[in-house]
C-alpha cells in the first residue's frame, strides 16, 4: 500500500466513525456545534499522531504481555498533555469539551490503531496513518456538528444564517443519536451503490 | 433526603448513556439479547462501585496529597484496568457461578468510558466517599437500565422489515435517540 492510500483510508474506505463505528461516545457528546466537534477531532488527532509514532518506535522494546498496558500508558500520556494545553490556550472550548478530553484514552480508535497498525509498521507508516485517521474522524464530527448546528439552532461556526430558534431537540443528545445514526445508514447505501 | 436526589438524577435525569452519551460502546456491541445485556450490567455496576470507591481514595490520599493531580488520568486508567484484571483474577478462585456469569464481560469493561467517566465525575462534583460510591452505583444501575431497554427492543426488532442501510448500528442509534427523547421528560424533577 502506498502512503497515498494510506492517508485516505481514514476519509471513506475505513472512516472510524461512518464505517468502523468506533469512538461514538465523544462523537455524539461533542458534536453540538461544529467548532465543538472539530475542536475534539482535533485534540483526538494529536493523541493519535504522537502515540502511533511512540508506539511504533518503542513495539520492538515492549514485551508482547504487556503490551495493551504499556499502550495505554503512552496514550494516557498524550492525553495529558492535551489536557494541558488546551486548558492553558483555550479555555472556553476545554470547558465546553470537560470530561470529555480525558477519556480521549479510552476511545477505540486510539487503542485499536495502537494494536492493530502502529505496532506493526514502520515509524513513517504510523505517523500517516494516525494523521489519516485523526483527520477522517474530525471530518465525520466536523459534518456532524455542522448538521446539528444548522438543523438545531440555524448557525454554522457560531454565524446566524436561518431565521428563528431551530429545533433545539437536536442539540440534545437525542438529536445526535438520530443525526449519526442516519449519517451511517446514508454511508451504507453509498457504500452498496459503489460496490 | 440528598442521597435519593443523587440516586434520581444519576440514574434518570443524568441517565449516563441517553443524556451524556458515555458508554455508548457497550450499549451498541452487547444490546442484541436481553441476557447478555442483564450480564453486562452486573458487571458494570460490579467494577463502577469497586473503581470508585478506590479511584476516590487514591485521588485524595496520594494525588493530592503529592500535588499530582495531573497524573489523574493516567493513574485512573492504569488503577482501573489493574483492578478489572484483579477482579477476574479473585471472581475465579472464589465463586465459580458468578465468574461464569460475569468472566466474559470483564475485559470489555477496561475499555468502557463509563467507568472512567464516573471516576473522573466524582472528583469534579465533590462528593465525599459515601456520595461517590451511591453516584457511582446509581450510574451503572442507570447504564444497566438503558441497555436492557435498548436489549428488549433490538430483540423485537429482529422480525420488522427495514431498509437494508438502516440494519444494525443505524436503527439502533435511532431507537436510542427516542429513548433519549423520553428520558429528556425526567429533565426538572430535580435541580
Amino acid at each position: 500500500m502506498n502512503q497515498l492510500q494510506n492517508f485516505t483510508k481514514g476519509f471513506f474506505k475505513e472512516n472510524p466513525i461512518l464505517v468502523l463505528v468506533l469512538g461514538t461516545c465523544p462523537t455524539l457528546a461533542t458534536t453540538t456545534s461544529s467548532l465543538n466537534g472539530m475542536g475534539m477531532g482535533i485534540a483526538t488527532t494529536f493523541v493519535l499522531v504522537g502515540s502511533n509514532v511512540v508506539i511504533s518506535l518503542l513495539a520492538g522494546l515492549i514485551p508482547d504481555k504487556v503490551r495493551i498496558p504499556a499502550f495505554v500508558v503512552i496514550i494516557a500520556s498524550f492525553v495529558t498533555i492535551v489536557d494541558l494545553i488546551m486548558q492553558a490556550y483555550v479555555p472556553v472550548l476545554y470547558a465546553t469539551l470537560g470530561i470529555f478530553i480525558p477519556l480521549i484514552v479510552v476511545n477505540c480508535i486510539v487503542l485499536g490503531r495502537a494494536e492493530a497498525f502502529a505496532s506493526k509498521n514502520s515509524v513513517f507508516s504510523s505517523l500517516i496513518d494516525g494523521l489519516g485517521m485523526g483527520l477522517g474522524f474530525t471530518m465525520a464530527l466536523g459534518i456532524l456538528g455542522a448538521f446539528r448546528e444548522i438543523v438545531g439552532s440555524g448557525t454554522l461556526f457560531g454565524h446566524k444564517f436561518i431565521q428563528g430558534d431551530g429545533i433545539l431537540v437536536f442539540v440534545l443528545a437525542p438529536g445526535a443519536f438520530w443525526a449519526l445514526g442516519y449519517l451511517i445508514a446514508l454511508v451504507n447505501r453509498i457504500k452498496r451503490t459503489t460496490k | 433526603m440528598e442521597y435519593v436526589l443523587i440516586i434520581i438524577s444519576a440514574l434518570l435525569i443524568n441517565n449516563v448513556v441517553l443524556v451524556q452519551t458515555i458508554g455508548i460502546c457497550p450499549f451498541l456491541g452487547v444490546s442484541n439479547k436481553v441476557d447478555t445485556a442483564l450480564g453486562m450490567s452486573a458487571a458494570v455496576v460490579f467494577v463502577i462501585v469497586l473503581a470508585t470507591m478506590v479511584t476516590y481514595l487514591i485521588q485524595i490520599y496520594i494525588l493530592d496529597k503529592l500535588g499530582l493531580a495531573f497524573m489523574q488520568t493516567i493513574t485512573f486508567i492504569l488503577v482501573i484496568a489493574a483492578l478489572v484484571q484483579m477482579i477476574e483474577i479473585i471472581l475465579k478462585k472464589i465463586s465459580q457461578p458468578l465468574y461464569q456469569a460475569l468472566g466474559i464481560y470483564l475485559p470489555l469493561i477496561t475499555t468502557n468510558c463509563a467507568v472512567l467517566g464516573v471516576a473522573i465525575l466524582v472528583i469534579k462534583k465533590n462528593y465525599n466517599l459515601v456520595e461517590g460510591v451511591v453516584f457511582g452505583a446509581s450510574t451503572a444501575i442507570g447504564f444497566g437500565l438503558a441497555l436492557i431497554i435498548l436489549a428488549g427492543i433490538r430483540e423485537q426488532m429482529e422480525l420488522v422489515d427495514i431498509p437494508k442501510g438502516m440494519k444494525g448500528v443505524p436503527i439502533s442509534l435511532v431507537i436510542a435517540g427516542i429513548l433519549a427523547l423520553a428520558f429528556m421528560g425526567f429533565s426538572g424533577i430535580v435541580k
